[in-house]
């Protein structure tokens, strides 16, 4: 299983297509940095044009741990599209080179080889969210500095003092593996029923951008259906960097508001994952490869 | 007639006098606070606004005379009042031409309290109209709502211990007013329902903001450069 | 002499096409084994199942004396295919592919081995080049060098001519003779052309609409010597229920439905001539076939190529 998983790892970062997802970060992370750094602070202001009329915030809003957040609102919706240009094409595309049907009379169960294929999916999926921890963290870290925390939610703000951030963003990374992991099993799963990669890229990519317009719009009758998406949970990560206050309105250093709702997002992206990976094997098994 | 007359001239005559004694009062208190030419203090400061969650900060804070005011944070970022938190009582009484009056007496923190409202003569004044509730046995001033011109109405509300005989409270509580806050969910990019919310949306109604400040250390009179207050 | 496949009864439905239709058959060990039909016949179809890329709708299939169902890996740890065209990973070198499917195939193959391997289809000094800058006659190449490289008892070789130059079907050729008449290995392979069967196989089997049209030894249905004979008359089924019982069985062929066949030494064709009129038998037609090419077609298309090939 291992030798599988390795061998798929070495193919997958043997592709130029790899590449493409780890380029994008790097551009999209070093544009919105190169913004900032030159006019971030008119971002600020633009930002808090609504908090300023009765409050002055003071201080370096603008650090790193700023920046991150604003990369990561920014990118984590967008990082989907490039997990699903690898993800969807893991089957379709093998089946489009035609080296589905060698991989298949080799002495490896469908099961095997598909588990391998879904690891190496995570793995590269995993790494991605890495580069994307490199960049819009550490890097950030260095080049703005670090600082307290101070977030505009829709219906307050929230202040996080510098020593009580760090914590939130390792496990922000985490539960975004797991939405993004989700992702790549959707995608994973798409790539079973076509011998191109276009289509289930394609697909994975409406479906999430569906689904994400139907977790954003505010209208009643969407709000019914919205917990059963999994992109309405996918952005639990924030969830982390809202701090619970106690009767005196002081926040509590080191509280997570409402760890309930995180939990339960990850459950409902676990099922995703679960659910999605055993109806892949489920289908691949019975697959008649014509490829 | 007659007797409305003598009534209006008497009430004028005792108004005159008791604006008379209010003066003094105000003048001795601003006596008091006259000792101190500056001080830093250490603190640690509470921001209570219903749609702000924000820990204890440290903070410093810088007076000199005559009206030189500083709230500094120990890095991090403050979240304050608009228009800065005046939570000192020796800016205020840094005006000096003023029309004092008597208001009335009040208990403030279980201690008897005179009313005065002092009025500042010069138009100038960003101050329209200061009240104060002044312990009259200590010439502590106990609660001051002070109106201004730019930054609307605020309440301050003063204890004191230590520090008292320099007129500089241990816990200071500034009251204001705030607006209403909400970002639409577009920006915030929030994709939640809002039923979990009312309780915290019915919070938000309570409009009034505080800024607490505790004390725990002043250095009096040991001379400030001024830059601080850049 | 061991049965190294054996097939019973093996179908396979797709939603309205039957592609193979209750086919038996068997390789014996040490056979080439061609595998003949037109293009749609079911030989892909078939040779899928084969590999378990396919599954029947209903038979069986024995590899190795063992169930193909429950001892897939076992298997196929000792069979190499090249199915169509010979895809290989085109970003990858040819060594790299090769070292890639040679762990698939769950064996550790030192380097020397996988470069002695590239040199036996002369790829050796390509080794270190991406697949994509390679022609098509040299991916089959190392399409069959990635077969062999586990060294297989059972190679399996789909359409292995296609797309190639006269040169590279005649590697091919002698590729499949190497490996039969030097390793002793068991080949399949199937082709729609005849005449790169005829050259190499020791059995053959012919099927058409995805049913099995004739099975049997290549030197005796390839006997230039003999002869098909496609007989017509008014009532087929009397006719050939009459050279059942007579000494004529034994030449009979598997029946069409149009047509008898029977295959016989050309010289006993007016021997025949006359024994039919003796079993009062209404011939319409009696037509001898002059290559088993032209058998091929009759057989197995029965239309459109036939005038082209038949005098």
């Amino acid at each position: 299983m291992w030798t599988l998983t390795q061998i798929e790892l070495f193919k997958i970062f043997r592709r130029p297509r790899t590449y493409i997802a780890f380029a994008a970060i790097t551009g999209l992370i070093g544009i919105i940095q190169f913004g900032l750094k030159l006019d971030g602070d008119s971002y600020i202001d633009f930002m808090m044009r609504d908090i300023t009329s009765s409050i002055t915030v003071e201080g370096k809003i603008l650090n790193g741990y700023q920046v991150c957040y604003i990369v990561l609102q920014i990118l984590l919706v967008h990082v989907p599209l490039l997990i699903a240009l690898v993800a969807a094409d893991m089957i379709s595309g093998e089946a489009n080179m035609g080296t589905l049907r060698i991989m298949l009379t080799k002495p490896i169960s469908r099961t095997k080889f598909l588990l391998a294929k879904f690891m190496a999916t995570v793995a590269y999926t995993l790494l991605l969210l890495v580069w994307l921890a490199i960049l819009a963290l550490f890097l950030n870290m260095i080049i703005f500095g670090t600082d307290d925390l101070f977030l505009m939610k829709s219906q307050y703000v929230v202040l996080l003092k510098k020593d009580d951030i760090f914590w939130r963003y390792v496990w922000a990374f985490g539960f975004a593996a797991l939405a993004m992991t989700t992702v790549a099993s959707l995608g994973f799963l798409f790539s079973l029923f076509a011998e191109n990669s276009i289509g289930p890229i394609v697909a994975t990519m409406s479906v999430i951008i569906f689904f994400t317009i139907l977790s954003t719009l505010n209208i009643p009758v969407f709000n019914k259906i919205k917990p059963f998406l999994f992109t309405t949970h996918m952005i639990g990560w924030k969830e982390f960097f809202d701090i619970k206050v106690n009767d005196a309105n002081e926040a509590i250093i080191g509280s997570i508001q409402n760890p309930q709702k995180i939990i339960n997002s990850a459950l409902v992206l676990v099922l995703h994952i679960i659910g999605f990976v055993t109806a892949a094997i489920v289908i691949f098994k019975r697959k008649d490869v014509l490829s | 007639m007659r007797k409305i007359i003598l009534i209006l001239i008497t009430c004028h005559l005792s108004l005159v006098t008791f604006s008379q004694d209010m003066n003094a009062l105000v003048m001795k208190v601003k006596a008091k606070l006259d000792q101190v030419n500056d001080y830093e203090a250490d603190g640690r400061m509470k921001t209570d606004v219903a749609f702000i969650k924000a820990p204890i900060g440290k903070v410093k804070v810088f007076y000199k005379k005559p009206n030189k005011f500083r709230l500094k944070k120990d890095g991090g970022i403050s979240l304050l009042p608009k228009g800065g938190v005046s939570v000192n009582m020796n800016s205020i009484f840094s005006i000096t031409d003023f029309v004092a009056l008597a208001a009335g007496e009040a208990v403030i923190g279980g201690t008897k309290t005179k009313i005065v409202k002092l009025l500042p003569s010069n138009e100038n004044s960003d101050i329209v109209l200061a009240t104060m509730y002044i312990d009259e046995a200590n010439l502590l001033v106990k609660k001051a709502v002070t109106t201004t011109k730019e930054n609307g109405t605020y309440e301050i509300e003063m204890s004191y211990g230590q520090f008292m005989q320099y007129g500089l409270p241990d816990k200071v509580v500034f009251g204001f007013n705030t607006k209403d806050y909400k970002l639409p969910k577009g920006i915030t990019l929030e994709f939640d329902d809002n039923e979990k919310k009312i309780s915290e949306a019915e919070k938000l109604k309570n409009k009034k903001g505080r800024v607490e400040i505790t004390y725990t250390n002043y250095i009096i009179n040991k001379g400030i450069n001024d830059s601080v207050f850049k | 002499m061991q049965t190294i496949v054996a097939v019973k009864g093996l179908t396979k439905q797709f939603k309205n096409l039957s592609a193979v239709q209750d086919l038996s058959f068997s390789v014996n060990e040490g056979d080439v084994y061609g595998f003949l039909g037109q293009n749609g016949a079911g030989k892909s179809t078939t040779i899928r199942m084969l590999l378990t890329l396919i599954t029947p709708s209903a038979g069986e299939v024995e590899i190795f004396g063992k169930k193909l169902t429950s001892n897939r890996n076992e298997i196929l740890s000792q069979v190499g295919a090249v199915i169509e065209k010979p895809d290989v990973y085109k970003y990858l070198s040819a060594y790299e592919n090769l070292q890639l499917f040679a762990r698939l195939s769950g064996v550790k193959v030192s380097e020397e081995k996988l470069m002695a391997q590239l040199d036996k289809v002369g790829l050796a000094h390509r080794a270190k080049d991406t697949v994509k800058t390679f022609s098509q006659g040299m991916k089959q190449r190392l399409g069959i060098a990635i077969a062999l490289v586990h060294d297989p008892k059972l190679i399996i070789l789909d359409e292995p001519t296609n797309g190639l130059d006269p040169q590279g079907i005649a590697d091919i050729r002698n590729l499949i003779l190497h490996l039969s008449r030097d390793l002793k290995k068991t080949v399949i392979v199937s082709s729609h052309l005849l005449s790169e069967i005829e050259q190499v196989a020791t059995r053959v089997l012919i099927i058409d609409k995805g049913k099995k049209i004739v099975e049997g030894n290549a030197l005796e249905l390839f006997d230039p010597s003999q002869t098909i004979v496609e007989l017509q008359t008014f009532d087929n089924g009397y006719a050939l229920q009459q050279l059942q019982v007579s000494a004529w069985n034994i030449h009979l062929q598997p029946q069409r439905d149009t047509a008898i066949l029977i295959k016989l030494d050309r010289q006993l064709i007016p021997q025949l001539h006359r024994d039919l009129v003796d079993m009062d038998i209404q011939v319409l037609s009696l037509q001898p076939r002059h290559s088993l090419e032209d058998y091929f077609l009759q057989v197995t298309s029965g239309n459109q190529y036939v005038d082209t090939y038949s005098n």
